[in-house]
């Protein structure tokens, strides 16, 4: 029973990132039918502001201390964060060791902008061009920004730690009456997932409760007819690749804490969250974000000792073995629409 | 008058034909000069450096190239010389090698064995090269090893720790200086025996490749020897990111020590996975958890962070050493590029020295001469202390270090301390041991 509540926590945790990935890409494709290979890029990119904020407030002024030396030899020069010279030691260490949760400040406006001139000056040009052409330029874009990403950083991963507050485990066991310390989750994973959970919430309520959101859905059903009342439907699209873009990016920069970024780790989700939109349904939010977790389920699930035992590999195959059968017998996916990609 | 049928032309092909014929029983027997692939008849000889320079493994292979370039200019006479002052050959005199200039190319190899031959292949065929040195995964040094024997050059591994890199898969033109997993578990058990007593339960997550599979297969064996029991060894795959499913399962499975056999960026992730999940603050069994990472390299501590304090592992070598060897190393690859070089620099840096040691000695580019100068050759001022590369198996025989994370790091490089220099009598063995069974060394092969 641990081990199962254990495995549907890792599940749910995986199933975030991948809903928060393939509602982006969902939206995108929804609103502007451009199928978005650079949307890992985006991801990567957030994930990338963690730690350049990281770094930015680590930059440091050095003072010699003769009375050590460093590996050649030489007198040691010794590095002191401007933050910590500006707001004393204690409080700058504090600002720092909240930076990926401060980063989501900069990522949203930098991300949002990114994504806006991303689609006025690239995808724009590629709307009436068949998929293939745009999947190219895309997948090409992804694999510049990542090499541009390993000139800058390196290839190494980067450690971008979460506050210390959010270090260790929370005993889960105890909420569900269980005995104490039988399923201790680290409190991280608990945050990110509460975090997907509320910005996918957001998304859902923007799109449904407001008059923007409204005009966009309507937009998506039957953008000519949206057009023709006068609506300058294109301006919102824009803006949806920008809020598209603004949410890779945040699940990028929460991400980062549980695995540290590195210039592929945008290839690394991309291909799974292309799955889950087409398990959800080409175009369908919701069905992205349903497929998202339980392709995260399954995928831990089938990660097993006992379930590995039977099956050997199979949590290497999961994800795509679920993609065949759903497709087989659901083509559209589980929530896909009518029309879409079938013309 | 009589009408010669002698010309000018065909006195010049009779003549260069007449010329060839008599020199070809010299060309064939001057080992030194032909007969061989890649013979270099210009004024420089080329090697090539087939690294990862993208993939899981390219922080380590990037750090390759920097030393296999500072060992390049230390024969070509540029920089201060580094090791060739303290190496116990004075063969080289920084003027190329037999009197020609040393170039390179390079290659990525991606940390994937496919593209490392691909690589390889060209190095050889399109650039001319006569010898490779690389590696930084030992799927990847096994299939390019194989590539060198059947292609007639010499292939000296970098950084490759699987057993069956000097064990079934050995080939007769493959040289390997790095150790191998089975040193790492004889230098590790004692270690840990002294530290974590004899009743352990260890639970082994191991990338799934050759060198993942000798490595736990070696360091099983050396703590059950101690008396420790494998609880389970689960295989994960190479650059599998988010190892969380599979660390999940070890907190309820009565194991008090977790082994990683991980490398490279699928070490830092797994070893920081397994910290958030509170492994390292867990008791079980009466006793601390214990995480233990039997291959350790300086990246990699510095990619781990805090998260690596007080953890064992062991290494080929490490710039904290204080013998010669390493001082001049440190200060030649620090004065070039800031900061102290890896473990996987330093066994690229020595062989590549190795090499044109061995070359100077045979007299010629020939692989087979080189393999003949290089087999039961004996040497010091390397780093490593007095070391032999053994001739039945083409294995460097050498000291090894127990390393533990830096409780108390003092600065950015000070990721980890030496614990204990295993003297190379522990970790010897027989050429044919149960863990290096199987395959032949072979002929060596010289090629065209």
């Amino acid at each position: 029973m641990d081990a199962f509540i254990l495995q549907v926590l890792n599940g749910l945790d995986k199933g975030s990132a991948y809903a928060l990935i393939a509602l982006g890409l969902t939206l995108i494709f929804g609103t502007l039918g451009v199928v978005n290979f650079a949307h890992g890029a985006l991801f990567m990119i957030g994930a990338f502001c963690a730690v350049t904020l990281q770094k930015i407030l680590g930059i440091s002024f050095q003072t010699i201390d003769d009375t050590q030396t460093d590996f050649l030899g030489n007198p040691l020069k010794v590095d002191t964060p401007y933050v910590e010279a500006w707001f004393g030691p204690e409080m700058g260490m504090a600002i720092q060791d909240w930076s990926v949760p401060l980063a989501i400040l900069l990522v949203i406006p930098v991300m949002f902008f990114l994504g806006w001139v991303m689609e006025r000056g690239l995808i724009k040009h590629f709307y009436t061009r068949p998929h293939a052409d745009q999947i190219l330029v895309t997948f090409g874009l992804a694999i510049v920004v990542g090499e541009l990403i390993k000139a800058f950083y390196g290839a190494n991963p980067i450690q971008t730690p979460a506050p210390d507050m959010f270090i260790g485990t929370l005993d889960v066991g105890v909420w569900l009456g269980m005995d104490a310390g039988s399923v201790a989750y680290p409190k991280w994973r608990l945050v990110y997932f509460a975090f997907s959970a509320v910005t996918i919430g957001a998304v859902f309520a923007f799109l449904q409760f407001t008059t923007f959101g409204m005009v966009v859905r309507a937009g998506m059903a039957d953008r000519e007819t949206v057009g023709l009342l006068g609506i300058d439907i294109d301006k919102r699209f824009t803006f949806m690749f920008g809020l598209a873009a603004a949410v890779a990016g945040m699940a990028g920069v929460m991400y980062t804490p549980i695995l540290s970024p590195h210039y592929n780790i945008g290839m690394d989700f991309l291909v799974l969250s292309f799955v889950v939109v087409v398990v959800g349904g080409m175009g369908s939010l919701p069905g992205a974000v349903l497929a998202g977790f339980m392709l995260g389920i399954l995928q831990s699930f089938a990660s097993m000792n006992e379930v590995k035992a039977v099956i050997p590999g199979i949590d290497q195959i999961i994800i795509y073995l679920v993609a065949i059968i759903i497709l087989l017998t659901r083509p559209r996916g589980l929530m896909g629409r009518k029309g879409v990609m079938e013309e | 008058m009589s009408k010669s049928n002698f010309s000018r032309r065909g006195v010049l092909k009779t003549g260069a034909i007449a010329g060839a014929g008599l020199a070809l029983p010299t060309y064939l027997s001057a080992a030194s000069h032909a007969g061989y692939t890649n013979a270099p008849t210009g004024s420089s000889v080329k090697f090539g450096f087939n690294v990862p320079q993208t993939g899981p493994y390219a922080e380590e292979g990037l750090d390759e190239l920097r030393a296999q370039e500072l060992a390049v200019e230390h024969l070509n006479g540029i920089g201060d010389g580094g090791m060739l002052n303290t190496f116990s050959e004075k063969n080289l005199q920084g003027d190329g090698i037999l009197g020609k200039k040393v170039e390179f190319v390079t290659g990525d190899t991606q940390t994937k064995s496919d593209v490392a031959r691909a690589s390889a292949q060209s190095m050889i065929q399109k650039d001319g090269c006569v010898m490779i040195n690389g590696g930084s995964s030992s799927g990847v040094a096994i299939a390019v090893q194989g590539l060198c024997q059947d292609a007639g050059v010499i292939f000296m591994a970098g950084l490759t720790h699987s057993n069956d890199t000097t064990g079934k898969d050995k080939k007769a033109n493959g040289f390997r200086h790095f150790f191998n997993g089975y040193m790492s578990g004889a230098a590790l058990g004692p270690v840990l025996e002294k530290e974590y007593g004899n009743e352990r339960q260890a639970y082994h997550l191991t990338a799934d490749y050759t060198w993942g599979w000798t490595q736990q297969e070696s360091i099983a064996a050396s703590t059950e020897a101690l008396g420790w029991t494998t609880v389970q060894n689960v295989l994960t795959p190479v650059g599998a990111g988010d190892f969380s499913s599979y660390i999940a399962p070890i907190l309820n499975s009565g194991a008090d020590t977790l082994i990683l056999n991980h490398y490279g960026g699928d070490m830092v992730n797994s070893l920081t996975q397994a910290i958030q999940f509170g492994l390292k603050d867990k008791q079980v069994n009466g006793k601390d958890f214990t995480i233990i990472v039997p291959l350790y390299s300086e990246l990699m501590a510095a990619g781990a962070g805090s998260n690596i304090q007080g953890v064992f592992g062991s290494m080929n070598w490490n710039w904290q050493l204080q013998d010669a060897g390493t001082k001049a190393f440190v200060k030649s690859f620090g004065e070039k590029y800031g900061f102290p070089p890896s473990n996987a620099a330093h066994t690229c840096y020595v062989q590549t020295l190795l090499y044109a040691d061995a070359v100077t000695r045979a007299g010629t580019f020939n692989p087979c001469g080189v393999a003949e100068a290089l087999e039961d050759f004996d040497f010091d001022g390397m780093g490593n202390g007095p070391t032999t590369y053994r001739g039945s198996d083409h294995q460097c025989f050498k000291d090894v270090l127990v390393m533990k994370g830096s409780e108390n790091p003092t600065n950015a490089y000070d990721t980890l301390e030496i614990v204990e220099v295993t003297p190379r009598a522990q970790v010897e063995y027989p050429v044919d041991h149960p863990m290096f069974a199987g395959g032949d060394l072979g002929e060596c092969n010289p090629g065209a």
